[in-house]
């Protein structure tokens, strides 16, 4: 949309001249926004540049040892975890979803409920997910320092992002398709996994490869549920840590900054490939 | 059959969106049922408002962390805030749309930094900075309310920007057409209108600051006392639970769940404030 008050610079500024208050917020306003761009950008140039020169070969062995703090065993480790705790959470919060919108009639009692919850759940701080993961999954359930109980926590951690972003895909696959399934005689079933599903599909990608974003960078919820031994797990009852924890433990030791660098390098890569992976899906959705 | 097949995957996907409701309760309950009876052992009051945190001789009071709980938020605040919010501004009103279109990615790619990353930054960059300014080591109460207010910026962006858009934009032209400046029509008349989801946001960045753990416990020193001295360190609630959880035994370990409750408390509220906002901005 056009602005309606189209003026030239010139006139801007004489604008200005008379009304100064004007002026300083429209300074304030673009020092701010660029203050933020300059920020991220010092970050990632920051962390590219002094980590770089240290990425070498060495620390892609597959056996963590003191001398070389190795970074495959933690990254294999993030790949099993990921998809470990997508398989638990995906299925649940498509389904939760697919109940919301598809199901549940409106100002149901019970959906209200699953909403608050659903909210509640994603305000929590990852380290009581931590916490209540070591007294659930690993003292109560009794699977120790694990992968599995690790990925358990993460799956609860991330449920509620996986719930809300299929729901706004669910939501934005227009009725009449649903109308035309019901028109040709399908079931609501039938509809909701041979229409609705399919054309929401990207959308529910994008969520789920944020949720994936969530993973490889959670730390505080993985130190006291999957533990933090180097090595690639025998099974998922044995501990192993992510590129995460280790990243934090590498920093906390304090003798291998280098290192740290080039492990912060290859997190901020993986990361910022999948957020730019779920921009472009979300994009292709918005395009249609 | 085919009827039978249809209600027993109803019965399915409703239990799959019972799961929320019993993920809270679990978290609840283990959280409680674990961390009460501590509060109780040590004396609520002696708990809450103890200054002494020495699980060697059994003392434990938290209050030195709820301070610096609060600190470091009130800090990160006081930084994020004014920059989230004009940010959002210049992002809904200001922002030429090529400029846009390199900016708004780049707020989305700071939600995306991991903690851990965001908390070595801050270790590198704003550690030996602060120390150099105002000496000491550098780990301090400073340097983690500015790496929160940096890390909260994306949150407060986010919502901020998006309650700025809902505002009709008539409002603005109606400021127009009496006569004010774009500044004035956008300050004056369209966040006055955003105010409550501005606020939304904000809510939301306060949970998120009380809630960080890694990297404040990477930089904010995490010592046990109560200082005003921006430039000492302090130590926060969720870095307590991080710090000592790994060799705590017995009551110590329950005095650091009972942190944690106390924390969940502090996250629900702030939880029962946000969706309070928000009900008043959809009615």
């Amino acid at each position: 949309m056009k602005p309606i008050n189209q003026t030239t610079w010139r006139q801007k500024m004489v604008a200005y001249r008379r009304k100064p208050r004007s002026f300083i917020l429209f300074l304030l306003v673009n020092l701010a926004a660029i203050l933020t761009a300059v920020v991220v950008l010092f970050l990632l140039v920051y962390v590219l540049v002094n980590g770089i020169p240290h990425l070498s070969w060495d620390l892609f062995s597959l056996h963590y040892t003191t001398e070389n703090v190795s970074l495959l065993p933690a990254f294999i480790n993030t790949i099993i975890m990921t998809f470990l705790s997508l398989l638990v959470a995906a299925p649940l919060g498509i389904f939760a979803a697919i109940y919301l919108v598809e199901y549940a009639k409106r100002g149901n009692r019970l959906v209200n409920l699953i909403r608050i919850t659903a909210e509640t759940l994603s305000g929590v701080p990852s380290i009581v997910y931590g916490l209540f993961g070591s007294l659930f999954f690993v003292v109560a359930l009794g699977m120790g320092l694990s992968i599995l109980a690790g990925a358990l926590t993460l799956a609860i951690m991330i449920l509620p992002l996986i719930m809300r972003t299929t729901e706004e895909a669910l939501k934005s696959v227009p009725d009449t398709y649903r109308e035309g399934s019901f028109g040709l005689g399908a079931g609501r079933l039938r509809t909701v996994f041979r229409i609705v599903l399919p054309s929401a599909a990207p959308g529910i990608l994008a969520g789920i490869i944020l949720a994936i974003g969530r993973i490889v960078g959670e730390t505080a919820a993985l130190m006291y549920t999957a533990g933090t031994v180097a090595e690639i797990p025998k099974n998922l009852l044995s501990s192993g840590r992510t590129l995460s924890v280790h990243m934090y433990a590498l920093s906390n030791e304090g003798l291998y900054t280098n290192q740290a660098f080039a492990t912060a390098v290859v997190l901020l890569v993986l990361v910022l490939g999948i957020n730019a992976l779920a921009g472009f899906i979300a994009r292709k959705v918005a395009k249609g | 059959m085919k009827h039978y097949k249809e209600s027993i995957m109803k019965g399915v996907f409703l239990l799959a969106a019972c799961t929320c409701i019993l993920a809270v309760i679990l978290i609840c309950v283990f959280l409680f049922v674990n961390g009460i009876p501590a509060i109780g052992k040590i004396g609520i009051f002696e708990f809450l408002f103890g200054t002494e945190w020495r699980p060697s001789s059994n003392v434990y009071g938290i209050f030195t962390m709820i301070v610096g709980s609060l600190y470091i938020t009130v800090g990160a605040m006081v930084i994020g805030v004014p920059i989230g919010i004009l940010t959002a501004v210049y992002l809904a009103k200001f922002c030429p749309k090529p400029i846009y279109g390199i900016l708004k990615p780049i707020v989305n790619l700071m939600a995306g930094i991991p903690s851990v990353v965001y908390g070595f930054f801050g270790l590198m960059v704003l550690v030996p900075a602060i120390s150099k300014i105002g000496g000491g080591t550098g780990k301090s109460i400073l340097a983690a309310s500015i790496l929160l207010g940096i890390m909260i910026l994306p949150t407060i962006i986010g919502t901020a920007e998006a309650a700025i858009r809902a505002v009709p934009e008539s409002y603005y032209e109606g400021g127009l057409a009496l006569g004010a400046t774009h500044e004035r029509s956008v300050f004056r008349a369209t966040i006055p209108a955003a105010k409550s989801g501005i606020l939304a946001g904000v809510v939301l960045g306060v949970g998120r600051a009380i809630g960080e753990t890694m990297a404040v416990v990477m930089i904010a020193g995490n010592q046990v006392w109560i200082t005003s001295d921006l430039f000492k360190g302090i130590r926060t609630l969720t870095a307590n639970i991080v710090l000592e959880m790994g060799y705590a035994a017995d009551l110590h370990r329950e005095a650091l769940i009972a942190t944690a409750v106390v924390l969940f408390v502090f996250i629900l509220i702030i939880n029962l404030c946000f969706s309070l906002i928000q009900r008043r901005t959809e009615t």
